[in-house]
């Protein structure tokens, strides 16, 4: 397993260094495709299965769409720069190294004592059956134990949905109105 | 056995990342990252096989249906320049 771990993160490394100098944008979108399926097949060796599969459907799909999209705009070469920007690299270098140093505190990939194992996934796999009554322990902490955490994702959902409806579902509408008036005519 | 193959399928995406790196024309790195997705959805497969848990299969055939939507937006892309026809004057006189 290890070994296909660094293969993975080492083609990671040169594809996110080739984003990086890339002037051609269309060659460096196709590149982050490359670097979303990567990252996707990590997850899957980490055992995240449901994560990969969402990196794998925004980040290779729907990212790519969107940016040939803006690609279309704007244009296909980067310009450029005057003078190197030193006090972004600054900046994400410290941020880095921030979250780096974040990474200290967290368990080991795997420990049977993190406080995941620790905390009350016991009670759901010994007592959802009799409290909640579904045969399925993920759906009952899902509809029953974390019930606000669900009713928020909803809302969420339901108010993307709305604003995506908002934008694009006006201009079928009114054109769908303007056609019944001329059939009327 | 499982490893062997595993083995191959790096390489071959190592290649993969080679040709969209150098690739001339855009044709090679569209055609770079289609066999990129289709060697990811293999080597999920094979990880699965080897953590002894075929049960990714199902996930490497929604990342195949995933990887054959991006090829398409793109070639719709250079076919069209753009994704798709613009809700506009034109079309709704058109309809």
């Amino acid at each position: 397993m290890n070994i296909i771990d660094v293969v993975l993160l080492a083609m990671m490394v040169i594809t996110a260094l080739a984003v990086v100098r890339m002037r051609n944008l269309f060659a460096a979108v196709m590149l982050l495709g490359i670097f979303s399926l990567l990252s996707a097949s990590l997850y899957a060796l980490l055992d995240a299965v449901d994560v990969a599969f969402t990196e794998a459907a925004v980040g290779a799909g729907i990212s790519t769409v969107l940016m040939l999209g803006t690609l279309a705009l704007t244009g296909e070469r980067e310009k450029k720069p005057h003078r190197p920007a030193w006090l972004p690299l600054v900046v994400v270098v410290v941020t880095g190294a921030a979250l780096l140093y974040g990474t200290f505190d967290m368990p080991l990939y795997g420990d049977p004592n993190d406080p995941i194992h620790k905390h009350v996934a016991d009670r759901y796999i010994e007592r959802s059956g009799q409290e909640v009554g579904t045969p399925n322990i993920v759906t009952s902490v899902l509809a029953s134990y974390r019930g606000f955490d669900t009713l928020g994702e909803v809302t969420v959902i339901f108010t993307a949905g709305v604003g995506v409806l908002a934008l694009l579902g006006r201009g079928a509408l009114s054109r769908r109105r303007r056609l019944n008036k001329e059939d009327d005519r | 056995m499982f490893g062997a193959v595993a083995a191959a399928l790096l390489v071959a995406m190592g290649m993969a990342i080679i040709r969209a790196l150098k690739g001339p024309t855009v044709f090679d790195r569209i055609l770079s990252v289609n066999t990129f997705g289709t060697k990811t959805v293999l080597l999920i497969a094979v990880i699965g096989f080897l953590q002894k848990r075929p049960d990714f299969l199902d996930i490497a055939l929604v990342y195949a249906l995933i990887n054959f939507i991006t090829t398409i937006a793109v070639l719709k892309f250079f076919e069209f320049s753009h994704l798709g026809t613009p809700i506009g004057e034109e079309e709704a006189e058109d309809l």
